[in-house]
Parts: C-alpha cells; sequence; structure tokens
C-alpha cells in the first residue's frame, strides 16, 4: 500500500508537468486544428530562461521562495513572447495552406528551437540551480518531497486559472468562439489573430512554468529535453480528448501515472514506450479522446 | 519505350553498374576515394529511402512520420540474417561472405528478408493506423516508430543501444545503387498503373475517391506496405555497409524527419525530387562538415530554416509534382532556339 501511495504521488507530479505542457497543445489545436510540434520546446526555452534568471538573481546561494516566484513569472513571460512570435513569423504565413504545410513548418519551428537551443546553450546538459531547498516529508511511510508538493499544487492552481480565463472571461469567450469557428467568430467582429496570438501566449506560459517546475526536482536541463516530453504530452492531450482542456488534465495525470507504475515494474526500460502504446489504443478505440465528442465528416 | 528498349536498358545499366562497382570498390586497379565512394553509397540509400516514402507521402498523400522504424525492422532482420546464417550459406555453395558468388547470393536473401520483414511491419502498423487523417496518422507513424526503437534497443541480440557491430559489410556500390534503380522503377510503374491513380484519387479527396468506388483502406494499406519494405531495403542496406553499424539512436524520429526533408525539399509527389533531394541532404553534412564540427547542431539549424521557409514560399518543394525527364530536357532545348531566333545549336534538325 505504501508503495503504491509512493508511486501515486510521484506519478502525480509527473503526470502534472504532462498536463500543463498538454494544456498549451490542446488549446492551440482548438483554435487552429494545429499540432504545435514546436510547444515541447517551448517548455525547454522555458527551463533555460529560468536557468539564466536564476543564475542572474543569484539564487544558488540564497535560495527563496520569492526568487523562485520571479523566476517563474520571467520565465513565463519570455516563453508568451516567443509563443507570440513563432506564430507571427511561422505559423501565420501557412495559415491558409493545407493543414499539412503547418505540420512541416510546426516540425521545422521544432528542429529549429532544439538545434538552434544546441548551438547558442551548447549541448552539454545545465544544471539549474537549487532555488527552493528540498526538504522531505514523511506521512505514514510515504515520502514527499516538497518540490513534488509544489509541482502539483502550482499546476493545479494554473488549471483553475486556466478554466476561469476561459469561462469567465470576455478574452476566454472570444477564444472559445474562435475555436468552435474561426470564419464566423471573425464576421462576429473578434479579433481572431489577436485571440491566436493569445491562445499561444497563454500555452507557452504554462509550458514555462512546467519547464522551471520540472527543473526544480530534476535539475539537468538540455536542449533536446522538450522533445520525448512534449510528444507524451502530446499524447496526454489526444488521450483526454484534443481540445478540450479538462482533458488534457486527465490525460496528463493518466500518462504520468502510466509511465511511473511502469518505471516501477521490472518493464522499466519499455517506459518510453509507453505514452505511444496509449496512444495508438486509444485512437484505434475512441479517437475522440475520453473526453472528446466525435465529429463527423461533413461532405 | 518497347520491350526491347527496356532490355536493353536494363542491360546496360547492369554493366555500367558492375563497372562502376569495380571502381567505387576497389576490386580493380584503380579506385576512387574511399571518402567520396562513401558519400555516394549514402546517398544511394537515401534515394531507396525518399523514394520509397514519397509513394506513402507524396503519391498517396498520408503523412507518414514513421519510416526510420521500418528501416529499422528490414535492417536489423537483415543483419541478423546474414550474421546468423550468412557465413554457413556461402559455404554450402562451396563460397565465403567475402566472394563475390556467397556475398552476392547472400545479400539477395538478406534483401529479402528485410523487404519481407518490414512488409509485414508496414501491414501490422497500417491497418489500424490508417484509418485515421492527417496530423492523427502522422503522429501514430511517429509513435509506432518509437515504439519500435524502444523494442530494438532491448534485444540484447542485436547489440541493443550499442549497435548492431557484429553486422557483415557484404553491402556494395553495385547493391546499393541496383536497389535505388529498383525502387524508382517501381515507384514509377505504380504511379503509372490505375492503382497509381487510386492513390492520386485519395490524395486528393478521399471521400470523393471513395464515391467514386475506391477502397480507399486496401490502397492507403497497399502503398504503406510497398513504402515499408522498400525502406527495408535501406534499412539492410544501411546495416551491411562498411563500418555504420546500425544504431537505434540513429533511427528514431530524427532519421523520419531527415527523410521528409528529402522529399519536401525536393518536391512532394516528385520521383525526381525525392532524387534530388536524397542527393542534397546526404551531401550537404559532409559540405558543412568543418562548420558543423565547430558549432554542432549547426546543420540541423539549417534544415530546419530551410524547411520552415520553403514551407512559406514555395510549399510544393522545388521541382512540386513536376519530374526531369529526358522528355522534358529535349522540349527545353527545342524550345531554346525558337526564343533566340537565327541561333545555332539545333544541328540535329537538319
Amino acid at each position: 500500500m505504501d508503495t503504491f501511495l509512493q508511486q501515486l504521488i510521484n506519478g502525480l507530479s509527473l503526470g502534472a508537468i504532462y498536463a500543463l505542457i498538454a494544456l498549451g497543445y490542446t488549446m492551440v489545436y482548438g483554435v487552429l486544428r494545429l499540432i504545435n510540434f514546436a510547444h515541447g520546446d517551448v517548455y525547454m526555452l522555458g527551463a533555460f530562461a529560468g536557468f539564466f534568471i536564476a543564475n542572474a538573481m543569484h539564487l544558488d546561494a540564497n535560495p527563496s521562495i520569492l526568487g523562485a516566484i520571479v523566476v517563474t513569472m520571467g520565465s513565463m513571460a519570455t516563453c508568451a513572447a516567443i509563443g507570440v512570435l513563432i506564430e507571427r513569423f511561422a505559423y501565420r504565413p501557412v495559415r491558409h495552406n493545407s493543414r499539412l504545410t503547418s505540420l512541416i513548418t510546426a516540425i521545422g519551428v521544432s528542429l529549429l528551437l532544439e538545434y538552434g537551443g544546441q548551438v547558442v546553450f551548447g549541448a552539454a546538459p545545465r544544471f539549474f540551480p537549487q532555488m527552493i531547498r528540498s526538504e522531505t516529508y514523511s506521512v505514514g511511510g510515504v515520502q514527499i518531497t516538497n518540490q513534488s508538493l509544489l509541482i502539483i499544487v502550482v499546476s493545479v492552481v494554473m488549471m483553475f486559472g486556466l478554466e476561469f480565463i476561459v469561462h469567465r472571461t470576455k478574452i476566454g469567450t472570444a477564444m472559445r468562439a474562435t475555436s468552435h469557428n474561426l470564419a464566423v467568430a471573425k464576421l462576429m467582429g473578434i479579433n481572431t489573430d489577436f485571440i491566436i496570438a493569445f491562445t499561444f501566449a497563454l500555452g507557452s506560459a504554462l509550458a514555462a512554468t512546467a519547464g522551471v517546475m520540472v527543473a526544480l526536482s530534476i535539475p539537468k536541463i538540455d536542449p533536446l529535453m522538450g522533445l520525448m516530453t512534449g510528444l507524451k504530452a502530446f499524447v496526454a492531450a489526444v488521450l483526454g480528448g484534443i481540445g478540450n482542456i479538462p482533458g488534457a488534465m486527465i490525460g496528463g495525470m493518466l500518462i504520468g501515472l502510466m509511465e511511473t507504475w511502469i518505471g516501477a515494474t521490472s518493464y522499466s526500460t519499455y517506459r518510453d514506450a509507453v505514452a505511444f502504446g496509449v496512444l495508438i489504443l486509444i485512437l484505434i478505440v475512441r479517437p475522440a479522446g475520453i473526453l472528446g465528442t466525435a465529429s463527423v465528416e461533413k461532405v | 519505350m518497347s520491350f526491347r528498349a527496356k532490355a536493353a536498358a536494363a542491360v546496360i545499366t547492369l554493366i555500367l553498374l558492375v563497372g562502376l562497382n569495380y571502381v567505387f570498390e576497389g576490386l580493380g586497379d584503380f579506385q576512387i576515394d574511399p571518402y567520396y565512394a562513401r558519400i555516394v553509397s549514402l546517398i544511394g540509400i537515401s534515394i531507396t529511402l525518399a523514394v520509397s516514402l514519397n509513394l506513402i507521402n507524396g503519391q498517396t498523400g498520408q503523412f507518414s512520420l514513421g519510416h526510420a522504424g521500418f528501416m529499422a525492422v528490414g535492417g536489423y532482420t537483415a543483419t541478423f540474417f546474414t550474421v546468423a546464417w550468412g557465413a554457413s550459406i556461402a559455404q554450402a555453395m562451396g563460397s565465403t561472405l567475402m566472394s563475390p558468388l556467397g556475398g552476392s547470393v547472400v545479400m539477395v536473401l538478406s534483401l529479402a528478408v528485410g523487404a519481407l520483414s518490414a512488409a509485414v511491419a508496414g501491414l501490422l502498423v497500417g491497418i489500424p493506423s490508417l484509418r485515421l487523417k492527417g496530423d492523427y496518422l502522422a503522429i501514430v507513424t511517429l509513435g509506432f516508430g518509437e515504439i519500435i526503437r524502444v523494442v530494438i534497443l532491448n534485444i540484447p541480440a542485436v547489440g541493443g543501444a550499442t549497435g548492431f557491430t557484429d553486422a557483415v559489410p557484404i553491402t556494395n556500390f553495385f547493391w546499393i545503387f541496383a536497389m535505388a534503380i529498383l525502387t524508382i522503377v517501381i515507384v514509377r510503374n505504380i504511379r503509372a498503373s490505375t492503382y497509381g491513380r487510386a492513390l492520386a484519387a485519395i490524395r486528393e479527396d478521399e471521400i470523393a475517391a471513395e464515391a467514386m468506388g475506391v477502397d480507399t483502406t486496401r490502397h492507403k494499406v497497399l502503398a504503406f506496405v510497398v513504402s515499408s519494405s522498400l525502406a527495408g531495403i535501406a534499412g539492410a542496406l544501411s546495416g551491411q555497409l562498411f563500418a555504420t553499424p546500425l544504431n537505434p539512436a540513429n533511427l528514431g524520429f530524427v532519421k523520419s524527419i531527415e527523410v521528409i526533408i528529402m522529399i519536401v525539399l525536393g518536391g512532394i509527389g516528385s520521383i525526381t525530387g525525392a532524387v534530388l533531394g536524397a542527393v542534397v541532404i546526404t551531401a550537404l553534412p559532409e559540405v558543412l562538415r568543418d562548420v558543423d564540427k565547430q558549432y554542432p547542431g549547426l546543420r540541423m539549424v539549417v534544415y530546419a530554416l530551410l524547411l520552415i521557409l520553403m514551407m512559406i514560399f514555395r510549399p510544393q518543394g522545388l521541382l512540386g509534382r513536376r519530374e526531369l525527364s529526358v522528355d522534358w530536357l529535349w522540349k527545353l532545348t527545342r524550345r531554346a532556339p525558337a526564343a533566340t531566333p537565327g541561333g545555332g545549336g539545333n544541328v540535329d534538325e537538319q
């Protein structure tokens, strides 16, 4: 039972990271019907932005909660700007071409960020400074680190914040309208270009949070860290039902739990294949995902 | 072309390949610098990969992102076949693996094994995933590619993470280019056949194709299986090439993307475009070798920029769906004198 609870905590904290990234995939897919392949790399840039800000603040010497918040905010702002730039200069010019063109562009942007990152930051991993002193609480035989607790709490707060923006604000209403039908939303006087840019900013900021959060518990960061994590987060979005925000959270948590669980068995070397196996199963059995609604193709 | 002309072309090609094989492999007195010979070999394998991917991505319009996975399946089974049984097969014929007769027989057998295993993998992957469209298909094929890679990593008999270093280097110039030409001929012939028309119909509009009576699933799976088995052949060649052992690390997502870049650059749907793309993308790292050493990753940055700019300014690729053919060049030379009246150069018309 103890091991089960332990794995549950570990799985949830990993799943929270996937969920935060999956939200960005799902929102962009919602408004543009585009798999933003570069999203995983925005998460990587989030970690690097946090790294540079934290080093500039010399947080390594005097860790503090306030410092960590400043780092996270700075990283979120940087990535939001990067997300908007990517949309403006890579995706907007190809928006009216076929979806395949957009997909190939997205792959191109992803490669550009990964290998551009290697050229600029160097291929060797960097070590993220410890912003918060590590503490371990023991609750009924289960070891919980304050970092994994923080990851879970921060992501839940972020997710509720996002729910609030999407369902309770004017801009959220415009986002939902754009996602429902871009052309009609435009006719209703919504500045869809702005809404799309805003969606990218929001998603990228969430990915940046995930980047900083993951660097708290696994401080090794490198330019290719977003590749696999990004793909798995995308799987999480599909699992929950792409375009569906609560779905992305559920999908992320499920992928995190499954991966941790497999990692604890003797099949741990197959860990990386789990997410893809799940993806294939879900697409064969229920292509719309857990919370998604199947759409009928019209001629 | 008449049957006679075709037969003549085949014989001439064969003689040329055998002759060039002597030069490239250094069997006779004269040998090309092994460094360049090697680049040419790699280009040949890339041509097979790119042209085969073009069948599914270009001709059928189904975006597959898992080509490297099928290359891995074919490559590993073929190489394993040679390692396990190659020597005894050659011995049974009173020859060795390194002599022309034994080497060729084992090569043909291993190519067949590679093609067959990759075809089976293509069938298994294709049936469930080809029900999906567009970006979903892309992500599922990517997933299958990754699963194949992880599974290979976990098989110690083929070297796991260290790569298949036990491989016997029996691949040579002749086989590489014979297979590249075979791939081009197969893909070209499929395209010219009724199957090819059906595939083009699926690409243009799947619902309309279905309404016209095309069995879309069957045709898509067929194209996928042929494409995978040709990728398996490329894998078999590359796995048994001198000093390039197969390694799961080189057969992942990035390799699949590299092949995509080749066909996107040349023009999605054009065979000559794919060949052109394969040549450029394989030779480019060698040209940029010094730069790449100084700034690791810069080569990939160049690819990425190329891909993005290509999509923004010329999404159909350099050649689009056009083919560079003898007829086309012929027309070009015919048109040139008309543009400059009185110019010489059309001696053949007199």
